[in-house]
C-alpha cells in the first residue's frame, strides 16, 4: 500500500478540521481600526450645525483627552446611544461629534429630539475623516488623548455598561 | 393540501433512497437476496418521480403565492412578476436544496433506466452510492430546512425577493450551476461504484463521460452567465472578482475539465485509471466544498444572501461523510487497481496528462487562495486574497497549459514524434511571437495581458488545425466539439486580455445637457427622469453616446429603488459594438446639481462570454456525438445478437 494514496484523505481531514473549528468560532463582524495607537491624521471639518464650531485635528492637541463620536442623524443605534453620551457629558467628558453624510436641518432635528452632548460637530459629507481614522460604520467612538493620539476604538452604540469603561479609558489617556 | 402532498412525496422519496442504498450495498457484498437486488433500479426511478412531484408542488405554491407556507411568505410577494415568483422557488436555501435533490433523483432514475453496459454489480454499487448521497440531502431538507413548513397564521403579505436576484439571467444561473454540481455527483457515484467493485474499465469511463460532459457544459454556462450577470448588474464594471463564491463555482469546473480529459484517455486507451477515479471524487468534493463555503457564510462574500451558519454545520457533516468516506475507500482500494496501459511522453496521452497536472495545479492554487483567509483567521489575522495573487500565480500554470493545448490535439495516441507536427508547431509559435512583438510595440500593456493576447491569437488558429486534411462532413461530432471548445478558450482569453489591457475609465460629474468623453466615445447626458417599473421606481439617465463622432447610441442607466423589500440597486446600461462595449452607470447627484456618471470603454470585452458560450457549445457537440455513438453501438449490438439468435435457431 502506498502512503501517497492517503495524502488526499489527510488534506481533506485538515480542511474539515479547519472549517469545523471556524464554524464553532463566534463570527466577529467588526473591523478594528489600524489607526489605534497612531496620531490623528490632519483634517479640518466645517461645522455641521450653525452656531457650533467644526472639528479639526488641532482640536485634540490641547492636552485634554476627549471622545470623538462618529454618528449620523439617519442612524438608529445613534438614537439608542444618545442617553449614554449625555451621561458621559454630565461626568464632565468633552465629546466631539462628526456627522457622517448628513444635512444641517436633520442634525438640528436629531439633537433637538435626543439631546446634544457635543461641544463641537464636524460635517463629513464624503466619509473622508471617518475612513482616514479607520472607522467602517456609525456609530463608533474613539478615545483621543491630549496629544491627538487614538487610544481606543469602540465599535457600535455605547451601552450602559460601556460608560464606566470609557471613563476609565479617558482616565488612562490622561 | 399541496404543501402536505409535496412533503409526503419528499418523505417517500427519502424512504426509497434508503431502500436503494441498503439493497445496493447488500447486493455488492453478496448478502442480499436477488429479489432485493431487483428493487434497486425501480427504486431509483420511482424516487426520481416522487421528488419531482415534490418540487412541482413547491413551484405551484410559489406560483399562487400561498402565504400560509413559511417559505413563500419569506421569499415571495404577490406583486412580483410571475417569472420571478417561479424563480423565487429556488432563489432561497430550502427551495434550492429541493431543486438539488430533484436533479439528483432524476439523474439516478435516468442511469437506472438506461445504463446497461457496466457489470450489474458495479451498477448496483453506483446506485447505492447515489442513494447514500441523496439520502444525506433528504435528511438535510426534512430535518433542518423543510420547504413546506406552514405558518400558524398565514402572512398578510410576503417579504419579497432580494432585488438583485430579480433578474432574468439570475433566474437561471443557480439552476444551471446546480445541474453541473449534481452531474458531478453522478460521476462521483460511478467512481465509488467502480472502486467498490474494482471495475475501473474503459466501459466505466464511457458510462461516466456523458455525465461529466453534461455537468461540465452546465458549469460552463453557469459560470459564464454568472460572470455576465455580475458584470452588468453589480455596476462595478468587472467581470471576475475572485470572490469566494465565484471560486466555488470555478473549482468544480477546473476539476471537471481535468476529469473530462482523463476520462477520455481511460475510455479510448485504458490508461490513467486511478487518476480518473481520484478526479471523479475531487470534482464532486469541489461542488460540495463550494456549496459549504457559500451556505455557511464562513468566508465573507458578495453572495451574503445565502448565508446560514447552522446549515453550514449540516453540510460540513455531509461533506465529511461522503468525501471522507470516498477518499478512505480510495486510499484502501486504489493500490489494488493496476495502472493500465503505458504511453510515451510525446503522445496525445502525454499532452493530456500534462494539462491534467496543470489544471490540478490551478485548482490547488484557487483552493488555497480561497481557503487562506480561513486559515489565517484561525490565528486572528484578517487577509483578503485577490487578483494580485490569483492572476500571476494562476498564469504560471495556465501559460504552459495553453502552449500544450495548442499542439496536443495534433499528436497521435500512445506514441508520436514531435517532428511530425513541426510545421503546425512552427505556425503556432510564429503567430504567438508576432502577437507579442506587435502588441508589445504598438501599445504599452502589462506582461500578463500581452501574453494573453498573443497566446489567444496563436491558440485561436492552432485550435482549428485538427480539422486540417479531414473531410469536414465526416469528422466526428466529438472532434468538432473539441475544436469548438478549444477555439472558445482562445476567444475568451483574447477578451480577458483585451479588457485588462485596453479598458478606459471615466468618473465625471455632468450637468444635464453637459458632455464628457471616454476612450473614443463622446457622451452627452441629455436628462435624468424618474421612471416606474412593476415593483420599483428609478431615476433614469438618458445618455447619447457617439463613437468617433458617428451616429449616437442611447443608453439609459438607472438608479433603482425597490420597495419590496426596500433596497437600492444600480442598473448599468451597455452599448455594444463589434469592437467592444460602452458601460455606463449613473450615481448620486452632487450638491451642485451635477450627476455622477461612471463610464467604461472596454474593447472586445464581449469575447469573454462569447468564448464561454463557444466552450459550452463544444461540450454540447461532444455530448451529442458521444450519445449518438452509444445509441448506434447499442443498436448494432442488439442486431448482432438477434442475428446470432436467428442463426442458432436455424442451426
Amino acid at each position: 500500500m502506498s502512503w501517497r494514496l492517503w495524502v488526499p484523505l489527510f488534506a481533506f481531514a485538515l480542511f474539515i478540521g479547519l472549517a469545523g473549528y471556524q464554524l464553532t468560532q463566534p463570527k466577529d463582524e467588526f473591523v478594528q481600526s489600524g489607526m489605534v495607537g497612531e496620531k490623528l491624521p490632519y483634517f479640518d471639518l466645517p461645522p455641521a450645525l450653525e452656531g457650533k464650531p467644526g472639528v479639526a485635528s488641532a482640536t485634540f492637541e490641547d492636552g485634554k483627552p476627549r471622545l470623538l463620536n462618529i454618528w449620523a442623524s439617519w442612524c438608529l443605534p445613534c438614537i439608542a446611544e444618545a442617553p449614554y453620551l449625555e451621561e458621559l457629558r454630565r461626568e464632565g467628558v468633552d465629546i466631539v461629534g462628526v456627522a457622517i453624510r448628513d444635512r444641517p436641518e436633520d442634525v438640528a432635528r436629531f439633537l433637538a429630539q435626543h439631546g446634544d452632548p457635543y461641544s463641537r460637530i464636524g460635517r463629513d459629507d464624503l466619509s473622508e475623516v471617518q475612513l482616514a481614522i479607520g472607522s467602517s460604520g456609525v456609530p463608533e467612538t474613539f478615545v483621543i488623548d491630549g496629544k491627538g493620539v487614538i487610544r481606543y476604538q469602540h465599535i457600535g452604540d455605547i451601552r450602559a455598561d460601556d460608560v464606566p469603561m470609557l471613563l476609565q479609558k479617558l482616565e488612562d489617556a490622561r | 393540501m399541496i404543501a402536505e402532498l409535496g412533503l409526503a412525496a419528499l418523505w417517500l422519496a427519502a424512504a426509497l433512497a434508503a431502500l436503494q442504498m441498503l439493497a445496493g450495498f447488500l447486493a455488492v457484498r453478496g448478502t442480499g437476496s436477488s429479489e432485493l437486488a431487483g428493487l434497486i433500479r425501480p427504486a431509483a426511478i420511482v424516487q426520481g418521480l416522487l421528488v419531482t412531484l415534490s418540487f412541482v408542488a413547491l413551484v405551484w405554491l410559489f406560483a399562487i403565492t400561498d402565504l400560509s407556507v413559511k417559505l413563500v411568505a419569506a421569499n415571495s410577494h404577490s406583486m412580483k412578476p410571475l417569472i420571478f415568483k417561479l424563480s423565487g422557488t429556488w432563489g432561497n436555501h430550502e427551495g434550492s436544496m429541493l431543486l438539488w435533490v430533484m436533479v439528483m433523483g432524476l439523474a439516478g432514475g435516468l442511469i437506472a433506466l438506461v445504463e446497461r453496459r457496466l457489470p450489474e454489480r458495479t451498477m448496483q454499487a453506483t446506485l447505492a452510492a447515489q442513494g447514500l448521497v441523496s439520502l444525506g440531502f433528504y435528511a438535510f431538507l426534512l430535518f433542518s430546512s423543510n420547504p413546506f413548513e406552514r405558518l400558524p397564521i398565514p402572512a398578510a403579505q410576503g417579504m419579497g425577493l432580494n432585488p438583485l436576484l430579480q433578474d432574468i439571467g439570475l433566474a437561471f444561473h443557480p439552476p444551471t450551476l446546480y445541474l453541473g454540481y449534481v452531474g458531478l455527483s453522478v460521476a462521483f457515484s460511478f467512481a465509488v461504484g467502480a472502486l467498490l467493485t474494482r471495475q475501473v474499465t474503459p466501459d466505466f469511463a464511457r458510462a461516466m463521460r456523458p455525465w461529466v460532459l453534461g455537468a461540465w457544459v452546465m458549469l460552463t454556462i453557469g459560470i459564464t452567465a454568472g460572470s455576465y450577470w455580475a458584470y452588468y448588474e453589480l455596476g462595478w464594471g468587472g467581470w471576475w472578482f475572485w470572490d469566494p463564491v465565484e471560486n466555488a463555482s470555478l473549482m468544480p469546473w477546473l476539476a471537471a475539465t481535468a476529469l473530462l480529459h482523463s476520462a477520455s484517455v481511460l475510455a479510448s486507451r485504458d490508461a490513467l485509471r486511478t487518476w480518473t477515479i481520484m478526479l471523479g471524487v475531487v470534482a464532486f468534493s469541489m461542488s460540495m466544498v463550494g456549496t459549504f463555503l457559500v451556505r455557511s457564510g464562513i468566508l465573507t462574500s458578495v453572495h451574503a444572501f445565502a448565508v446560514d451558519p447552522e446549515r453550514g454545520t449540516f453540510i460540513l457533516v455531509l461533506l465529511s461523510l461522503f468525501i471522507g468516506g470516498a477518499l478512505l475507500l480510495f486510499a484502501l482500494r486504489a493500490s489494488t487497481i493496476s495502472e493500465g496501459e503505458r504511453f510515451a511522453l510525446a503522445s496525445r496521452e502525454g499532452a493530456l496528462v500534462f494539462n491534467n497536472v496543470m489544471l490540478s495545479a490551478i485548482l490547488a492554487i484557487v483552493l488555497l487562495g480561497t481557503l487562506y483567509p480561513l486559515l489565517t483567521e484561525a490565528f486572528d489575522v484578517r487577509v483578503s486574497v485577490g487578483p494580485p495573487y490569483f492572476n500571476p500565480v494562476g498564469a504560471i500554470f495556465a501559460i504552459p497549459m495553453l502552449l500544450v493545448m495548442a499542439v496536443g490535439p495534433l499528436l497521435r495516441w500512445r506514441q508520436d514524434r514531435l517532428e511530425r507536427i513541426r510545421k503546425e508547431t512552427a505556425l503556432f509559435g510564429a503567430l504567438t511571437l508576432a502577437g507579442l512583438v506587435l502588441f508589445g510595440l504598438l501599445a504599452d500593456i502589462a506582461i500578463l495581458p500581452l501574453l494573453g493576447l498573443a497566446l489567444g491569437l496563436g491558440l485561436a488558429v492552432a485550435s482549428l488545425m485538427p480539422l486540417r486534411r479531414r473531410r469536414l462532413a465526416r469528422t466526428p461530432l466529438a472532434t468538432w466539439g473539441m475544436v469548438v471548445a478549444h477555439f472558445g478558450i482562445a476567444v475568451a482569453l483574447i477578451g480577458m486580455a483585451s479588457e485588462s489591457a485596453f479598458t478606459s475609465e471615466r468618473l465625471a460629474a455632468v450637468d444635464e445637457g453637459g458632455s464628457t468623453t471616454v476612450g473614443p466615445w463622446t457622451i452627452v447626458l441629455e436628462n435624468v427622469e424618474p421612471v416606474a417599473g412593476p415593483n420599483w421606481t428609478a431615476l433614469q439617465a438618458r445618455i447619447a453616446a457617439s463613437y468617433d463622432g458617428g451616429t449616437a447610441y442611447t443608453l439609459t442607466p438607472q438608479a433603482r429603488n425597490f420597495w419590496a423589500p426596500a433596497q437600492q440597486t444600480t442598473e448599468s446600461a451597455l452599448a455594444t459594438r463589434w469592437n467592444g462595449q460602452l458601460y455606463a452607470v449613473v450615481g448620486d447627484r452632487a450638491p451642485d446639481g451635477r450627476w455622477q456618471l461612471r463610464l467604461w470603454w472596454k474593447p472586445f470585452v464581449p469575447l469573454i462570454w462569447i468564448g464561454g458560450m463557444l466552450v459550452a457549445l463544444g461540450g454540447v457537440l461532444a455530448l451529442i456525438g458521444r450519445v449518438l455513438t452509444d445509441v448506434r453501438h447499442r443498436r448494432l449490438a442488439t442486431r448482432i445478437s438477434e442475428r446470432r439468435a436467428d442463426r442458432d435457431a436455424l442451426a
